[in-house]
């Protein structure tokens, strides 16, 4: 049982570091082979559209859209940059998010995936062809046809084991070398002996041989193991190469000169420049330019920060309006970044390894094979009075009828099923065992900024204000790069407002527009620069014709926000919502969703701690959260999700990714995973009820190769059939 | 029973031949997108001619 032994990453916060070794050496390709995620491409249509569109992109030379990974391949010339495929799509009306173009490791995985397959193959080609003989056997052939028809077999299924069968060898004798029981080695044992035995009855001229019952036995274990394989590598591969879409690099000011070098170059008092739109590289401080900085995705804050001549900066920080000239104070491991990663990697060796609910039953059940089929041999050793070979056929009967046909598609038949359906609603399950943890969970603590809200302001009262004020806030709003003036810019816009006409107008980095209108001076910007009374909220002032105008903003709802807070709700979860941003806007979010606990200002260590005490209160905790702030307390969760638009290290640390801009997939998989859970219980069940009635058959020899070929397909088809059931 | 001697190893080499079949399509790469094979029939752009075939693929 292999369900979930492998966790996707073993060790989040070296995902979370900028992975430095690994850039320093990248050289730009010839042509760009570019690797895009597309979740909302779902139909036939978006096939059509995406294809044709990208294919009339300037210098791209192939498109394939694959629609069951939701993943677009671009050959393009030298040049084309993944920010321009992007932008194409999202002129197309899809959202894309870059993959990591190492594909190596992906081929890897695929290289696995299409292996399984042909085992699964072979082992199907053969297991049909043998029935076919054995349909025969068992109709009443006998005598010289029957030792024919069992030899033809034993030809096919000799090779066949020896191939199809490798994956459980390989396994069972690792797991024997280190000194472990799993189930691969009675799965082996039963292989190998039946085989033999089988081989020595056709030489015997025997009645009984289980050739098709061995073949049939590996089919429907790689199916299982097949299933599990791809649920986990289709999520493993798409949400790990999610990268983050600015290269790593920054630029080095030496003597005047810019020069890019890789992050993984910079020492501590060099000077970087950082542009506006840029991300900090590293932690620093000011020296030079004026600017306003985004600090949302490591505090959560909503609002700008003022930079200037002395700001100390973080890695991770968004440079909004004006250049700067930063001086490095810490790189590398000494950065607040790396700083994080060391939480990260705490929160996540405190979280016991989880064991599911597959391992629990593989590891009391795999010992029962073996000795349930020797006690079996023992006992009819003695009644027989030491007929070996009659004790040999009831033990290996036994053995082939216990074997776990129907235990090994339990789980992953339901996994598939649940992670397909949870895949096509977009949300992307990248931890085996989060199905589990999630059909636990009774609290639900989501972040604020970039989770619940878009991260972005819309402006809140357009309507207070005249169409003059209007036209010109539009405007010079219109000319700025800052996300509060595009956001005024494009709500004016949707209003139909056309700019007014202004001369000189300029941008004073970190504080806001400035032009001549009718001869007369006007100002959009900061509170204080403008002339006008700060308000509480988030807002632009205009100054204009001597008066001012406040442009009061609210973070955008994320769409579904208000669904998935009331579906939790009614499933009877308690909803939480922690935040490092201020009092007033917590408490306003809170208001519109109807979340009566919030806590406002939280550090990223408080947030984690929050989460640890309701865990010890004995709550199972799902993180939902985008930010760095977050990182610890996704790993300390019992469960995490983010969104793919969160940091690669809130992504590397959660367990599942939210692939579309929607949130509400979060209540359906709540929901899901709890069917999904009764479902896998109903599964052991089933296998369990028909071992209960077999079992006793085949001790006391009464088992036929019919028999036990007939039970694994009819199980093993039931549990399959059951887990599809899944709505 | 002699129709046994032909029988039999027809019926092997039919099997075979499906092997065969299944593995040439498991090369080519047929199992890569199966959401998407399914919903490119619905597709009109290559309805008259077959799509160009390009070198990787």
């Amino acid at each position: 049982m292999h369900s979930a032994t492998i966790r996707p990453s073993a060790c989040p916060a070296c995902d979370a570091a900028p992975a430095a070794e690994a850039l320093a050496g990248k050289a730009p390709l010839p042509d760009a082979r570019l690797l895009l995620s597309v979740p909302d491409a779902h139909c036939a249509a978006c096939i059509g559209t995406i294809e044709r569109g990208m294919a009339q992109m300037e210098g791209v030379r192939s498109v394939r859209l694959n629609l069951t990974l939701k993943r677009l391949s671009v050959d393009a010339k030298a040049g084309v940059e993944a920010g321009d495929v992007i932008a194409h799509l999202d002129w197309l009306g899809y959202e894309a998010h870059e993959l990591d173009p190492g594909t190596l490791s992906m081929t890897e995985t695929e290289k696995q995936g299409r292996e399984l397959l042909m085992r699964l193959g072979v082992s199907g080609f053969a297991m049909m062809n043998i029935m076919l003989l054995s349909v025969a056997v068992w109709a009443g052939a006998d005598g010289a046809t029957r030792d024919m028809f069992h030899l033809i077999s034993a030809l096919i299924a000799v090779p066949t084991v020896a191939f199809a069968g490798q994956p459980f060898f390989r396994n069972a004798w690792k797991a024997l070398r280190a000194g472990r029981m799993d189930m691969d080695a009675p799965i082996s044992v039963a292989l190998i002996l039946t085989l033999f035995i089988s081989i020595y009855e056709t030489l015997q001229s025997g009645q009984h041989a289980y050739f098709e019952a061995v073949v049939m036995l590996i089919f429907f274990l790689l199916a299982g193991r097949y299933l599990d394989f791809r649920a986990r590598a289709v999520a493993r591969s798409a949400a790990q190469e999610l990268s983050a879409l600015e290269v790593p690099r920054a630029i080095r000011l030496v003597d005047g000169v810019e020069m890019p070098v890789p992050v993984a170059d910079l020492a501590v008092g060099d000077v970087v420049i950082v542009r506006p739109g840029g991300r900090m590289p590293v932690d620093g401080e000011v020296i030079g330019g004026k600017s306003e900085i985004d600090r949302s995705l490591l505090t959560g804050e909503t609002l700008p920060v003022f930079a200037a001549q002395g700001t100390i900066v973080s890695a991770g920080e968004v440079n909004l309006t004006g250049p700067l000239q930063v001086r490095v104070t810490a790189a590398g491991k000494d950065s607040s970044l790396h700083r994080m990663a060391d939480l990260v990697a705490n929160a996540e060796s405190a979280r016991t390894r989880y064991t599911t609910a597959a391992e629990r039953a593989a590891s009391a059940y795999a010992p029962t094979i073996p000795i349930l089929s020797f006690g079996a041999f023992l006992v009819w050793m003695y009644l027989s009075g030491g007929d070996l070979r009659l004790s040999m056929n009831i033990a290996v009967a036994s053995l082939i009828i216990t074997c776990p046909c129907a235990l090994g598609l339990a789980v992953p038949a339901v996994v598939t099923s649940a992670s397909g359906k949870m895949f096509r609603k977009g949300l992307l399950i990248k931890d085996g065992t989060a199905l589990e943890r999630l059909a636990e969970v009774d609290t639900v603590v989501f972040d604020k900024t970039g989770t619940l809200t878009m991260g972005t302001s819309v402006p809140t009262n357009l309507d207070q204000h005249s169409p003059e004020t209007c036209a010109v806030a539009l405007a010079l709003a219109d000319a700025s790069s800052h996300p509060l003036a595009q956001a005024l810019a494009r709500a004016l816009r949707e209003r139909g407002v056309q700019p007014a006409q202004l001369d000189n107008l300029t941008e004073q980095p970190g504080y806001g527009m400035e032009a001549q209108w009718r001869g007369q001076s006007v100002r959009l910007g900061r509170a204080d620069w403008v002339g006008a009374e700060a308000r509480s909220t988030t807002a632009a002032y205009l100054a204009l014709d001597g008066a001012t105008h406040a442009f009061t903003f609210a973070d955008q709802l994320r769409p579904g926000a208000a669904d998935v807070v009331s579906a939790l709700q009614a499933q009877g979860k308690a909803v939480w919502l922690i935040s490092g941003d201020v009092p007033g806007a917590v408490q306003d979010l809170a208001r519109r969703l109807n979340i009566v606990d919030w806590h406002a200002g939280a550090l990223p260590q408080d947030k984690a701690d929050k989460i640890n005490a309701l865990q010890a209160a004995g709550h199972k905790v799902l993180m939902v959260g985008d930010g760095l702030n977050d990182t610890v307390a996704l790993s300390a969760a019992h469960v995490s999700i983010s969104p793919a638009s969160a940091l690669d290290a809130a992504r590397a640390a959660s367990d599942m990714v939210l692939l579309g801009r929607d949130i509400t997939p979060v209540a359906d998989a709540v929901r899901m995973s709890k069917t999904a859970m009764q479902r896998i219980r109903e599964n052991f069940w089933q296998s369990g009820i028909y071992n209960v009635i077999f079992v006793p058959i085949a001790l006391f020899g009464y088992a036929t190769p019919l028999w036990a070929a007939a039970i694994m397909s009819v199980s093993s088809i039931s549990v399959t059939l059951n887990a599809l059931r899944l709505k | 029973m002699e129709v046994l001697a032909i029988l039999i190893p027809v019926s092997l080499f039919l099997g075979l031949l499906g092997l065969v079949a299944f593995v040439w399509t498991l090369r080519k790469g047929m199992y890569d997108d199966p959401d998407g094979d399914s919903q490119r029939i619905l597709d009109t752009r290559y309805d008259d001619k077959p799509k160009p075939v390009s070198k990787d693929e």
